[in-house]
């Protein structure tokens, strides 16, 4: 078969010499199993004017690498590079950074590319696969030396060694494993330090303890409008921290007859939660434990934006859309004596999304 | 005294291969690999930008380690971004914030890692897509499809550890939503979750840690592995490629190895490289000085996150409240969307070469791709799956479009639920249709030719199109060709009749192109070609 298929005739391998050493590649090829079919010369004589053409293509793609390479150097080593909001320079730090890095990079592809596409010769080469089985004889080889290899062992005739093996192994492995996991493991419903009950079913809240500000305030009801609503946190240490992440609460000052509503629809352990026309409900979503925070005073709901799920404030808070299934808790509160709101107690039921333990 | 050897330069090259050769005889399987042979389609570098991306990855993430410290310990920022001065924040996110304004280039590298991470996961879901509509993962390709499978599994883990680092906000709030997930798995829910934060949420600044060490040491490690087996089995399989002249089921038709292949690969991973840093120094991502740190007690409307979770967050949102409660126990909403669907999803995936092969009882060997057309009922069943994942994704999403579209978000959720059931089974039988449309103009074409455009008005008053045949009639006068499974000319320039189209986009179309054909020939095309 004709290795050099050409339609120019030529193949572009002027000199004997030139032939005979691709016929060494060719003969090469064919030992690996693949036929050269097709090769051709992108350029029917060396030093064309479409070839110096391309070349000079590809050297500028490299000078232009050079060249903005260099300027990534320069910019990142003089450009005032210190953040500082209101220059127009510093902003364009990384942004300069990322052009003439990218741009390089992109530039030293396009020549790579155009060199091997353009400059190099076009060939169909054609290889054998060698799919499926290994043959009859080698799988048989194989076969006979394993089982020759069991026999060896004589597992078959030692029964004891196998079984001791066995029993010797698995403790070894579980010793293994046992550290790696045993270590992590950590009892969800043990109590913590100075806490009573499972942290899963508790807050940080409890009786007399003060609703504050995030900056540690108490708040007295004066203090919030009509119709408004405030972010409170238990008046405890780190109260407002995330060491408290379960006890983020939303107090909220209902209209009149928003509250004659809800004090109508009051149920369960929500029965005397509220103080005057004040509501404070769990901010922690039942559904996944993002915080509940969007307030529509119009409507009267809690959205929370994470899945949006939807709360009517004024029926306990419960799950009108979206995914939520159980009702925002609520915490009973009062004033003390002197005006500030205080917790009665704690959440009466779980605050945060379900588990299986939740009753 | 003695004169030092001279070291003859020409000859090194030479020397050292001999040094190499003598100590591990590598001519001959060096030869070999040189010599391979590679198909070559651009549908076949999809993959390849998965590589490059990783690569990326682990280049702008070593960076990252050096200023980067996962502690939860609360220390108030003092650097030089005034808006957040004083504020009390952890160290993860201090070292984040100084990472993006007090080091030399910091934020670029970032940024890049960012982008090269989400292009990763894009790369893999779009190689994912061609292996499986041309159904390349068939005998003897199914074990690297299911490490595919797993690859993106995985991806998806690195991604999610990655971006819960920071401790911004907007991570802060993915972690607690994958604490309520771990809560939700019914009997050792809440355990797994206790423990694997070390208390209740947020714990005592264990998570971040682990999270830290998962990301930078044991999921790339797993990467790595994963991707040189998966790797290894393209290069002991061949790779497959496209029917077409001398193409067999039994041979691979392309380019040795080197130089072309590998200079070309060399070329792309260059522009892919050079994209990523474009990116990263263009757009901005993931700005967490923005977000502030995280507060349990606070959250940003449309906090959306990276865009391979979004399916998550909308199966999440669109599940209806099923609460299943007995025996004083409780199973969440939560656990269906999160738990078993994607599992479902992923088996279903990860099964999908050995359920087509046990239902068409097929045992033979494949490394002749197909044409989507072809097998319509592959690639209807593949438009359901993409349809089912876009819906879920569009509805991780839904708040900012119906902010922006003004729709009310209730109705995009009945939207999203309504269409996660109809939207699939539209585009099974879409798809289904195109593609039997598709594959009977393939015959029409292979047994009347080409639509020339010329119309002839018969004697009659009759006008019809003249086609130009694919093959010259046999003695029944019958030109009708056999369907080879690869791509019909359906245009006469394709056929080499016409002049070739114009490409480019700075030439004038008025430009004539050269005609491609010798005039003898033309006329020859001319008088047979008519019908």
């Amino acid at each position: 078969m004709t290795v050099v298929d050409n339609p120019h005739g030529s193949p572009g391998l002027a000199t004997a010499e030139e032939r005979s050493r691709f016929e060494t590649i060719v003969a090469g090829a064919r030992e690996d199993g693949v036929e050269i079919v097709h090769y051709e010369p992108p350029f029917p004589a060396p030093g064309t004017r479409g070839e110096r053409r391309l070349q000079r293509i590809v050297a500028g793609c490299f000078l232009t690498t050079g060249g903005l390479a260099t300027a990534f150097l320069v910019t990142y080593i003089w450009w005032p590079w210190e953040y500082d909001r209101d220059s127009l320079l510093h902003n364009m730090y990384t942004p300069v950074l990322g052009l003439t890095l990218g741009l390089a990079l992109v530039a030293t592809g396009f020549g790579i590319m155009i060199w091997g596409k353009k400059l190099i010769p076009h060939e169909v080469s054609i290889q054998e696969r060698h799919d499926g089985p290994s043959s009859d004889h080698d799988r048989s080889m194989a076969t006979s030396t394993l089982l020759y290899m069991g026999d060896e062992m004589g597992l078959k005739r030692r029964p004891l060694l196998g079984l001791s093996l066995l029993a010797g192994v698995a403790p070894v492995g579980l010793a293994a494993a046992a550290p790696l996991i045993g270590g992590l493991i950590k009892d969800p419903h043990k109590p913590v330090e100075g806490g009573t009950g499972s942290p899963l079913m508790t807050t940080a809240w409890g009786p007399g303890i003060r609703l504050t500000r995030e900056d540690g305030t108490p708040i007295r009801p004066e203090d919030i409008s009509t119709g408004g609503q405030l972010t409170v946190f238990p008046g405890v240490p780190e109260g407002h921290t995330n060491v408290h992440a379960d006890s983020p609460t939303l107090l909220i000052h209902l209209r009149g007859q928003d509250m004659a509503e809800l004090r109508d629809n009051l149920t369960g352990t929500n029965v005397g939660a509220t103080w005057g026309d004040f509501v404070a409900y769990s901010k922690i979503c039942t559904h996944a434990g993002c915080p509940a925070s969007l307030f529509e005073q119009q409507t009267n709901r809690l959205l929370c934006p994470c899945h949006q799920s939807q709360f009517l404030v004024t029926d306990n808070a419960k799950p009108v859309f979206g995914p939520a299934t159980r009702r925002l808790p609520m915490l009973h509160i009062s004033v003390d004596d002197e005006g500030y709101f205080v917790a009665t107690s704690d959440y009466k039921v779980a605050i945060g999304p379900g588990f299986w333990e939740r009753p | 005294m003695k004169k030092r050897a001279r070291i003859d330069v020409k000859a090194l090259p030479g020397t050292a291969a001999n040094a190499a050769d003598e100590r591990l005889q590598v001519a001959r399987p060096l030869r070999a690999v040189f010599n391979k042979v590679f198909p070559d389609h651009w549908s076949f570098l999809l993959g390849e930008i998965a590589l490059f991306s990783f690569i990326v990855l682990l280049l702008t993430g070593v960076f990252l380690t050096l200023y980067f410290d996962p502690s939860m310990s609360h220390v108030t920022y003092n650097g030089s971004y005034l808006p957040l001065r004083g504020v009390h924040m952890t160290r993860a996110y201090e070292t984040t914030l100084h990472i993006s304004f007090d080091v030399r280039g910091g934020l670029i590298m970032r940024q890049m890692h960012h982008w090269a991470a989400l292009l990763f996961m894009a790369s893999i879901v779009i190689h994912m897509f061609r292996i499986f509509f041309t159904g390349a993962f068939r005998k003897p390709r199914e074990l690297n499809w299911v490490i595919g499978v797993t690859l993106f599994i995985v991806g998806f883990l690195a991604g999610f550890t990655g971006y819960s680092l920071p401790d911004d906000g907007l991570s802060g709030t993915g972690l607690r939503i994958a604490h309520a997930i771990m809560l939700s798995i019914p009997v050792i829910g809440s355990w797994t979750a206790n423990s694997l934060f070390s208390g209740e949420f947020p714990g005592p600044g264990a998570i971040l840690p682990r999270a830290y060490i998962a990301h930078v040491l044991l999921i790339p490690g797993i990467l790595l592995a994963l991707i040189s087996v998966h790797l290894g089995l393209v290069f002991k399989q061949k790779h497959t490629q496209w029917p077409g002249p001398g193409r067999t089921n039994t041979n691979v038709v392309g380019e040795r190895m080197f130089p072309r292949y590998v200079i070309k690969q060399g070329g792309f991973f260059a522009i892919v490289f050079g994209v990523i840093a474009l990116m990263g120094g263009l757009l901005t991502i993931n700005p967490i000085w923005l977000f502030g740190p995280y507060e349990a007690a606070a959250v940003s409307a449309a906090s959306q996150p990276d865009w391979y979770v979004m399916f998550l967050d909308g199966s999440t949102r669109l599940m209806p409240p099923w609460e299943i409660r007995a025996f004083g126990h409780t199973l969440p909403p939560l656990f269906w969307p999160t738990v078993v669907l994607p599992g479902v999803m992923f088996t279903l995936a990860m099964a999908y070469p050995f359920i087509e092969a046990r239902r068409n009882r097929d045992t033979a060997i494949h490394n002749l791709l197909q044409r989507p057309r072809d097998v319509p009922e592959r690639t209807a069943l593949g438009a359901m799956a993409v349809a089912f994942y876009l819906v879920l994704t569009i509805s991780g999403g839904n708040d900012p479009l119906a902010e922006n579209f003004d729709i009310s978000l209730n109705a995009m959720t009945w939207a999203g639920r309504i269409g996660l059931l109809i939207v699939p089974p539209i585009a099974y039988w879409a798809a289904y249709r195109i593609c039997l449309g598709l594959q009977q103009h393939d015959r029409e074409v292979l047994a009347h030719g080409v639509e020339t455009g010329i119309i002839r008005r018969l004697p009659n008053g009759q006008f019809v199109e003249v086609h130009q045949p694919l093959a010259a009639p046999d003695a029944h006068g019958h030109t009708e060709l056999e369907y080879t499974g690869w791509v019909v000319p359906k245009k006469m320039n394709r056929v080499g009749a016409l002049a070739p189209a114009i490409k480019g986009f700075f030439y004038p179309v008025e430009e004539p192109a050269p005609p491609a054909l010798p005039q003898a020939e033309r006329r020859e095309l001319e008088s047979s070609g008519t019908r």
